[in-house]
């Protein structure tokens, strides 16, 4: 019963080469496919040396006791301090940025991929996310400046009775923007990779269109929305242009006039992006090797805040056949 | 090639005995099984389980047969295209419908109107009364009348939540997750045992019904739409995704449901039509060309139309 199988005979040698050799190749694609390596090897060797270099000059000064020290604008470098301040200013900016972006993105992608209509407004609707994704973050900035001199000043630091415009409120409303075109992008990505019968299936139950919403379309976009936001939250912590003008200088965190949580929320402060700006040699150049440890730490935040990207995009979709 | 000289090696292809074949065990040489005696090798070129059985008919159900459904004249367009024209038939309970023709014909359209889906198209418009056990859909609250009529899709659709949950869904209120877990097992679980996929899961009901095998979600997405009890349930190509296993379990599963609930199923497939339906509606371009019992339309067909597509349906 059981012959054994019998080994195909080995193919008969080529005597030309192999068609799907590169060195077959016309020599412009031979140029294409070498120069495609070495742009890749590039851009790893770039992406590998920022983190090497970076790592080097954070651990020159490396010190643990940074994180938890408040910072001084002292000359000597030994006396400036930490960058406590910074961190927890990094850490509010992002939160209050994430609870305003989230909910408002996640909303815009729900209104355009099930509502949408009239449609015309609807394609005005993604021109306005276009046009807030495109604007340069200082313009963002000085638009904020504006907006929070002349009607929201009271949302602001107030200064001895002079309405500067800045306080966490204000950078936070601006940093949203920010987040805001990506949470709805990755919202309406995956809205939109919900095949059609799988809402047409929530409605044959005898279900809302807003009950299909909430229970069926919602926890299937999550990861889609995590996504987004964990995109938006990584730009709010790398932006300096907003801090610097919506928070101001200070590098300590100084609550608003009436104290408690809202005089926090009114008050300036720095984050990391700023402390970086102002203690490297481009700002006033107080603190350059702490500058580097902090750059060091925010660029940590940033990678990890990457990762959790790519485990969300890869996560657990639900997969429907169209 | 002349196409004579072709035919005759097509037959020649037919005689020959089937090629070996070949088992691969695991951690073993390969080993080739020896080619069935050739003396089986029937007329057909078919041997052993590919040979396609004869289509077994299933047994007529004895439960009574009430009507629930009725489309009167019923007509639909999308916008100036017609869908479906002036079409009249009934859907009882006690017995399976099939609706069966060619791509396009408006079969599917006419079993999304009974449910009125077919209204979350905007360009759609229809003619015609539908009933409801004598009460005119539209006069019922839409989503009151799909929970009354409930449909199953050609591809499985279970929601991203667990198994529990799906079935759940549909029992709770619009978009709640309350009444709590306690007062819905019992309904839960028989639902889930009249889809007979109760033995498969019974154990499992927090896990991700998206885990679950391609046959097993369809029966699930069965077991959602039986949950709310619904007195007709719609299928759309139901096992047209699914593999002939699974087909044939979902197949045995609506034989048992006819009893209770009045079905109808929109099928592709001519075998299928004749193994499950009672009734059966030959649809082409739009209109009912013929509804009669199953055996009638396939084996003494009244109008050309249906001979031809019964008989090109056969080979």
């Amino acid at each position: 019963m059981n012959a054994t199988a019998q080994r195909p005979p080995a193919l008969p040698a080529r005597a030309t080469a192999p068609r799907d050799s590169v060195r077959a190749w016309p020599l412009r694609d031979q140029v294409g496919y070498y120069l495609a390596w070495i742009a890749g090897l590039a851009l790893l060797a770039i992406a590998g040396s920022i983190v090497a270099y970076m790592a080097y000059r954070g651990a020159q000064y490396f010190d643990l006791s940074l994180l938890l020290e408040s910072p001084n604008a002292e000359i000597d470098q030994s006396a400036s301090g930490g960058f406590k301040d910074p961190l927890i200013g990094t850490a509010m900016l992002l939160v209050m940025s994430t609870l305003i972006a989230a909910p408002l993105g996640v909303a815009i992608a729900v209104w355009l991929t099930e509502y949408g209509r009239p449609a015309g407004l609807a394609r005005a609707v993604e021109s306005a996310i276009e046009i807030v994704a495109g604007t340069p973050s200082i313009v963002l900035a000085m638009f904020g400046l504006i907006l929070f001199q002349e009607w929201f000043g009271f949302l602001t630091f107030d200064a001895e009775g002079s309405t500067l415009g800045r306080s966490f409120i204000a950078a936070a409303a601006m940093m949203s923007l920010i987040a805001l075109p990506l949470v709805v992008g990755a919202t309406r990505e995956s809205l939109n990779a919900i095949p059609r019968h799988v809402r047409e299936a929530s409605y044959a139950l005898g279900k809302t269109k807003a009950a299909t919403i909430r229970r069926v379309l919602l926890p299937a976009a999550r990861p889609g929305i995590g996504t987004g936001t964990a995109l938006g939250m990584g730009r709010v912590a790398g932006d300096t242009a907003i801090v610097v003008v919506l928070l101001g200088s200070t590098l300590q965190i100084i609550n608003g006039t009436d104290g408690g949580v809202f005089g926090l929320f009114r008050g300036t402060g720095s984050t990391l992006t700023s402390y970086i700006y102002l203690n490297s040699p481009a700002g006033e150049g107080l603190a350059p090797e702490k500058a580097y440890f902090a750059a060091f730490v925010l660029m940590c935040l940033v990678i990890v805040l990457n990762f959790v990207v790519t485990r969300l995009a890869r996560g657990r979709k639900p997969q429907w056949t169209r | 090639m002349d196409p004579l000289t072709e035919l005759d090696r097509r037959d020649e292809d037919l005689l020959r005995p089937p090629p070996p074949v070949r088992r691969i065990l695991v951690d073993e040489q390969p080993t080739i099984v020896q080619a069935p005696a050739t003396g089986t090798v029937a007329g057909n070129g078919a041997v052993g389980i590919a040979a396609a059985p004869a289509v077994r008919r299933a047994e007529p159900s004895p439960a009574p047969k009430i009507e629930r459904m009725r489309a009167e004249a019923v007509s639909i367009a999308y916008g100036e295209k017609l869908a479906v024209d002036k079409v009249t038939i009934p859907v009882r309970q006690g017995e399976v419908l099939a609706l069966i023709g060619p791509s396009g014909c408006g079969k599917t359209t006419l079993l999304r109107s009974f449910n009125r889906l077919v209204e979350l198209t905007p360009t759609a418009v229809r003619g015609g009364r539908i009933s409801l056990d004598g009460e005119d859909i539209d006069a019922i609250e839409v989503t009151a009348l799909r929970q009354r009529v409930s449909m199953v899709f050609q591809q499985p659709n279970p929601f991203p939540m667990s198994v529990f949950d799906n079935v759940a869904y549909a029992l709770r209120e619009q978009g709640s997750r309350r009444p709590r877990r306690e007062s819905l097992q019992d309904p839960v679980a028989d639902a889930l045992q009249r889809a007979g996929l109760w033995d498969e899961v019974g154990s499992t009901l927090d896990h991700p019904a998206l885990r679950l095998s391609g046959g097993q979600q369809q029966r699930l997405c069965i077991a959602r739409a039986l949950a709310a009890r619904p007195e007709v349930l719609l299928l759309d190509e139901p096992c047209s995704a699914l593999d002939p296993r699974s087909t044939q379990v979902i197949e045995e599963l609506i034989l048992r449901l006819r009893e209770e609930v009045a079905v109808v199923i929109v099928t592709h497939n001519m075998q299928q039509a004749l193994r499950i339906a009672d009734h059966v509606g030959f649809m082409y371009l739009g209109e009912l060309v013929e509804y009669g019992p199953a055996e009638q339309v396939f084996g003494s067909p009244r109008e050309q139309r249906t001979r031809e597509y019964v008989a090109g349906a056969f080979g």
